[in-house]
């Protein structure tokens, strides 16, 4: 049956494809990856609920402390301790601006927009012990507090990520010596490093974002190692470094893209404890100083009298649950969307 | 497995001591000293300098920071409760603050381990609402968020529990710390036993008791319950610890007489050597549930001790 020998095939017999050929099918397949992430993203429905809370918040935060006509450090002490009270709803009677007072015999209801005289004034999330107004502060908060967590997570991203993927991908001495030193910073409670820090450090924004970046980048650095390590053995990265592809194409092309999908994930696990661990601070008296707002300070100021006015208290949690659950939702939908 | 063991207890106490240097360049470097007084003549404080050793070279002075630090000679109180000794201050205080960590750790977890397997075991439609929806909160609610609720409501509208806490009625004045601080650990605790137990009902092993005609009952108590239980053990103790961070903010919500309280309170007077001192200790049982979770770890998952290796 085998009489003829069999061809063998010589060099000719193969031509290179064009250049443009390879990188427009490669472009294609990638895409298409990026496309089916995305798409399955956004088809589920809890991850665009959470995008949807995530961008009103953001919107919030911009615009928030404009809209409400009142500036969120007026002081009137006139207009102090004012309940909410929002335009449509009062004519029917709910959040019309009184509140229940609680007296030896019982509760009264008492409406100071009508003693003051305020008929055509309108604080939709009423006033603090200054008279500022609560709207305008909330959101101020929002924005202070997401300006803080986005920061810190940048600084963690771009610390963490490097030091993860120059551990991972180099190994050896390298990663041993690395991992060692991330082994015993990790080793000291967060609490403990963020309460010392704000100890020594002036209180204020950029302390508080220093004490989080000092305390969050090695969470980071972790995941994007183990990703590294996991996606480093790959068909395709080998393919591309027996193609001769240096160290930094292969990190940042081959390498990088691969990950995305753990790190967003993580990003959006390190902003709510960023916010968390704000608030946190608030509490222990190390948060941001008197005259500026956070969501932290607003809440500890709101637990101070709540049990008198418990409307000053809702609305900052309320925000913060929102933040929270969105920022959850999100990462929900992409670790399902990209496993 | 004995080497992982030596490796993990070298970094430990690595660590400790790392802790221990960054706490004494913090000690130098905290503004004002304990000798600030205009009375006192500078042989005065020469004297005093010596009775504390304070003449002596800051390395000798460290050696001999760590060696009191170790023996349990936390240093003294300045200005919160001047003069005693930080020990005699801690005494009273750690029982209360251990009690109600344990304890929300105890209704948490069972709580938790209840709602995920109930949730796994009977795949219904109300049940997985229920689940979604605790852990939804659990997760996203921070836990002085529902301390705030409770207390509002349950302290002050309904007037069932101690807005504060009460000495002579201490076990109704933990219920609302308990109660708020054990949601969290609840909703890590129900989706981690829920994802575990998902993944054992779907295993091979399980499949075959079922074909030999075992009774649901037997297989789950029996096979499903045992396989999914042990991963969970590990998350608990990693759980002691965030439990720590939120026992310091609880404690000051509801005034309760613990390690917390006395935490904030040092924090508010400038109290530095009871911060450090209370530094030390929250890092020192930090790193020994860690050290001991590692060890459990390595006991019950072989790929620890055998692999490891990338």
């Amino acid at each position: 049956m085998n009489n003829e020998t069999a061809y063998i095939p010589v060099k000719e017999d193969f031509v290179l494809a064009p250049p443009e050929l390879t990188r427009s099918a490669v472009k294609e397949s990638i895409g298409g990856v990026k496309h089916e992430t995305v798409r399955r993203f956004f088809s589920n429905k809890s991850s665009v609920l959470g995008v949807v809370i995530i961008c009103l918040l953001v919107l919030l935060a911009i615009v928030g402390p404009y809209i409400s006509g009142h500036s969120y450090d007026d002081q009137d002490l006139t207009r102090a301790n004012l309940a909410p009270r929002v335009p449509v709803l009062a004519s029917a009677g709910i959040l019309d601006g009184s509140e229940a007072v609680p007296m030896t015999s019982g509760y009264i209801t008492d409406n100071k927009y009508d003693e003051l005289g305020l008929t055509n004034e309108y604080y939709l999330f009423g006033t603090d012990k200054l008279g500022r107004d609560m709207f305008a502060r909330c959101f101020m908060g929002l924005r202070i507090s997401l300006i803080i967590a986005f920061a810190a997570t940048a600084i963690n991203l771009l610390i963490g990520m490097n030091y993860g993927i120059i551990s991972g991908y180099f190994g050896g001495v390298t990663d041993i010596i690395m991992q060692r030193i991330v082994d015993i910073i990790g080793s000291i409670p967060t609490l403990v490093v963020v309460t010392l820090l704000m100890l020594v450090l002036k209180p204020g924004m950029g302390s508080i974002m220093f004490a989080l970046m000092l305390s969050g980048w090695f969470e980071m650095s972790l995941i994007a190692r183990s990703e590294v390590l996991k996606v480093k053995q790959l068909e395709y990265v080998q393919a591309a470094k027996t193609m001769g592809a240096g160290h930094l194409h292969l990190i940042f092309r081959e390498i990088v893209p691969n990950i995305v999908g753990k790190l967003v994930t993580q990003i959006m696990l390190s902003i709510p404890s960023a916010v968390f661990l704000e608030a946190f601070l608030s509490f222990v008296g190390l948060g941001m100083p008197a005259g500026t707002c956070s969501l932290g300070t607003l809440l500890s100021d709101g637990f101070a009298n709540a049990l008198l006015h418990p409307y000053k208290l809702i609305p900052p949690a309320i925000i913060m649950i929102l933040l929270m659950v969105g920022c959850h939702l999100v990462a929900e939908g992409v670790k399902k969307a990209t496993e | 497995m004995l080497k992982y063991i030596g490796k993990r207890l070298l970094i430990s106490v690595i660590t400790l001591l790392v802790i221990l240097l960054i706490l004494f360049l913090l000690l130098q470097l905290m503004p004002g000293s304990p000798f600030n007084d205009e009375k006192l003549s500078p042989e005065q404080v020469a004297q005093l300098k010596e009775k504390y050793g304070l003449d002596r070279p800051v390395i000798e002075q460290f050696f001999r920071y760590i060696v009191n630090m170790l023996r349990g000679d936390l240093g003294v109180s300045y200005s919160l409760s001047a003069n005693t000794p930080i020990t005699e201050l801690l005494v009273n205080r750690f029982p209360i603050t251990v009690q109600i960590g344990l304890a929300s750790m105890i209704v948490g977890t069972f709580s938790g381990l209840v709602l995920g397997f109930l949730t796994a075991f009977f795949r219904n439609k109300v049940l997985n609402f229920i689940y979604g929806l605790f852990t939804l909160l659990g997760i996203a609610v921070p836990s002085y968020i529902f301390a705030m609720f409770f207390s509002y409501f349950l302290g002050y509208r309904v007037d069932m529990l101690p807005l504060l806490y009460d000495f002579r009625t201490p076990i109704l004045s933990t219920v609302m710390p308990i109660m708020a601080m054990s949601f969290g650990v609840m909703s890590v605790i129900a989706r981690f036993a829920k994802a575990e137990a998902s993944d054992v009902m779907k295993s091979d092993y399980v499949l075959f008791a079922k074909c030999q005609g075992l009774p649901n009952g037997t297989v789950i108590m029996k096979y499903v319950l045992k396989n999914s239980l042990m991963p969970v053990i590990t998350v608990v103790a990693s759980l002691l610890v965030s439990l720590l961070t939120g026992s310091l903010v609880i404690e000051r919500m509801f005034s309760v007489p613990g390690v917390g309280g006395l935490l904030t309170s040092a924090i508010d007077s400038n109290d530095y050597s009871v911060v450090i001192a209370l530094s030390f200790i929250y890092s020192a049982l930090y790193i020994v549930v860690m050290l001991l979770l590692d060890i459990l770890y390595c006991i019950i998952d072989p790929r620890v001790r055998l692999g490891g290796r990338d």
